[in-house]
């Protein structure tokens, strides 16, 4: 009966699934048979035995992992970092937001948003350049700016140190843009008749935005955060990568997991190093990300992402 | 001491205007400065760039990277297009690239959309479970490697360079929720009228979601313009590096020009303007991105914006 249904159903939507197949086969091969490879983090991996033929090793790449001394530092830098990214790249377009729509003239906004949103078109290599030449020791603006000043000129490719400020600011300054378009979106979609209401009752602006605009927009970024603190595992390789390279005197303050275990494939083809580190991302990110929807399930049933 | 003529509700109405004209005066003034000083904060850095891509080497030697440049040049230029066979081929690798998996992406995302907004198919939700399910767990970087490499032997193809972007769960995700609120009346009478499913996407379904197409469309076409990744872990034949590859290649690897440039003879002497060089090579990079940008603009905030409605 229910096998019977079955052949009935494949028949029926066989148009449908053969419309579906194309997407069903891409996931298979670059999402599912990728997730089955992780058991290449309990293997001694072999070019000829490949990943299934491979010996076990139980845990032995973690036992690496762990010991390297790399493990605790990448966890760190990528949590921090991400916590940083989160509270800047929602707070920073939260405002701009609501200024937008509270001051600008319809011309003045258009200008805004059309600068605003110019570097998220932008590649990270370029990026990359870009960053050049504001730090670079000898020619960058910064630098540029402090001799100009009579201060000391400040080695930023060589210190540590001042990395954390400035890929946070990199990051806000290609996420500004676009976080703002977004919320001026959910600030557009408050019902009119509210703040009309508060126009009558006499509020001024400051007034309205604070009881109005922002609890209003409270939702939305709670979802907008829930679900980034769910990525908090995963670090933004295209930034990191494309700022610091390979210069290693960096990389105490710089280095997260995505480009450890990159490096650990390219720069020493550890295998199982590179794949145990990544599973172990992928596992830390997985609960976090479950425990994150079951978060937003408990705030507002309707905008869980399952 | 109230002037008689004013009664003291018509004295507070006055000065509850005069307030309220104060507060939106502060706004403005506060909202005014911090808009134009972070939109200031996007942009120049980016002049930066353009600025030192026209300024002499001397001068950026003497004075480093300036917003105006002091000693206008555009030698960097004018070397780059002297020697422009490596570019222009990084060009026709991005070009070829961004036509094609722009084509093929939106059709697959849209038609794979399409399957997932019918009602009426009843494995609906478990197709839909089976690809969000790939956003929450991924195998990660190495698993992937390994495949391409050693199995797929991709390597070194422009295949690899297409693939792993046609399709993506969030362009999915929007582009089913525009198409949701096509109405279902639609398909069903054409249905009646013996209309098979992949006739009504085509016929009906594609043109009603033009603006969707339009934006989901140019998110594809962007992210395969500035691809470095995917040649980064994959390409090292030089005929196939796209151009932000190239870019970053170039950039990293000034001393290899140099000597390529003198081989060729292009450059005779041993000084090569290496920092306006980069630049003008980060400029020519962005290219048609910034050309366009100011006529595309407006479709990536359309599309954020039906985004952001979940369906």
């Amino acid at each position: 009966m229910n096998r019977n249904n079955f052949w009935r159903n494949l028949v029926r939507y066989h148009t449908l699934l053969l419309m579906l197949l194309p997407g069903v086969l891409f996931f298979i091969l670059v999402a599912y048979i990728p997730m089955a490879g992780i058991v290449l983090a309990f293997k001694k991996y072999n070019y000829n035995d490949g990943i299934f033929g491979s010996p076990w090793n139980g845990f032995d790449n973690f036992k690496f992992f762990l010991q390297s001394g790399d493990a605790w530092d990448v966890t760190r830098n990528t949590v921090l970092y991400n916590i940083a990214f989160i509270i800047v790249n929602n707070l920073l377009p939260i405002i701009m937001a609501i200024l937008l729509f509270e001051v600008a003239k319809k011309w003045f906004r258009k200008v805004i948003q059309t600068m605003m949103f110019l570097p998220y078109f932008l590649s990270w290599v370029v990026v990359g350049a870009i960053a050049y030449n504001l730090f670079n020791y000898d020619f960058g603006l910064v630098n540029g700016l402090l001799r100009g000043v009579g201060m000391e000129p400040i080695d930023i490719y060589n210190t540590p140190a001042y990395w954390p400020t400035i890929l946070v600011i990199v990051s806000a300054w290609k996420a500004v843009g676009y976080g703002s378009i977004m919320y001026l979106a959910a600030i557009t979609g408050i019902d009119t008749e509210m703040y009309e209401a508060a126009e009558i009752d006499g509020a001024n602006v400051f007034q309205r935005i604070w009881k109005i605009t922002i609890p209003n927009l409270l939702p939305t970024v709670i979802i907008l955060v829930l679900l980034a603190v769910g990525n908090v595992f995963r670090g933004d390789f295209g930034l990191f990568y494309n700022m610091v390279g390979n210069n290693g005197l960096l990389f105490e303050s710089t280095n997260v997991i995505d480009t450890f275990v990159f490096r650990a494939l390219t720069l020493t083809s550890d295998i199982g190093m590179s794949s145990a580190a990544g599973f172990y991302q992928s596992i830390l990110g997985f609960v976090t990300i479950l425990a994150a929807n079951y978060a937003v399930r408990k705030y507002d049933k309707d905008r869980a992402l399952f | 001491m109230n002037s008689p003529l004013i009664t003291t509700k018509q004295h507070q109405k006055l000065l509850s205007k005069r307030v309220k004209r104060r507060d939106r005066l502060l706004l403005n003034v506060i909202g005014y400065t911090s808009l134009s000083l972070i939109a200031m904060f996007c942009l120049v850095p980016f002049l930066l760039v353009l600025s030192s891509s026209f300024t002499s080497e001397n001068s950026i030697i003497d004075k480093g990277f300036q917003l105006i440049p002091s000693d206008f040049s555009t030698e960097a230029y004018g070397l780059l297009f002297k020697y422009p066979n490596q570019m222009l081929r990084a060009y026709a690798v991005t070009i070829s690239v961004t036509v094609i998996g722009t084509a093929v992406g939106l059709f697959l995302t849209s038609m794979t959309a399409y399957v997932l907004t019918r009602k009426d198919f009843i494995w609906r939700s478990g197709f839909a479970f089976f690809f969000f399910f790939t956003t929450l767990f991924s195998g990660g970087l190495v698993p992937w490697y390994l495949l391409v490499v050693n199995y797929l032997h991709l390597k070194d193809t422009l295949i690899i360079l297409i693939l792993p972007m046609l399709l993506n769960v969030f362009n999915i995700l929007v582009m089913k929720s525009f198409m949701s609120s096509i109405p279902d009346a639609i398909a069903e009478s054409a249905k009646i009228d013996g209309a098979g499913d992949f006739l009504i996407y085509i016929k009906l379904i594609v043109p009603l979601s033009k603006p969707a197409m339009a934006t989901i469309g140019l998110f594809i076409a962007l992210g395969y313009w500035n691809d470095w990744y995917n040649a980064l872990l994959f390409i090292s034949n030089e005929n196939l590096m796209p151009l932000q590859y190239y870019l970053y290649k170039m950039l990293g690897n000034m001393e290899g020009i140099r000597k390529a440039m003198l081989l060729s003879g292009v450059v005779t002497n041993v000084s090569l303007p290496t920092e306006s060089l980069k630049n003008a090579m980060t400029v020519v990079a962005i290219g048609p991105i910034l050309l366009a940008y100011p006529f595309i603009q407006r479709f990536f905030v359309q599309g954020l914006t039906i985004g952001s409605v979940k369906g």
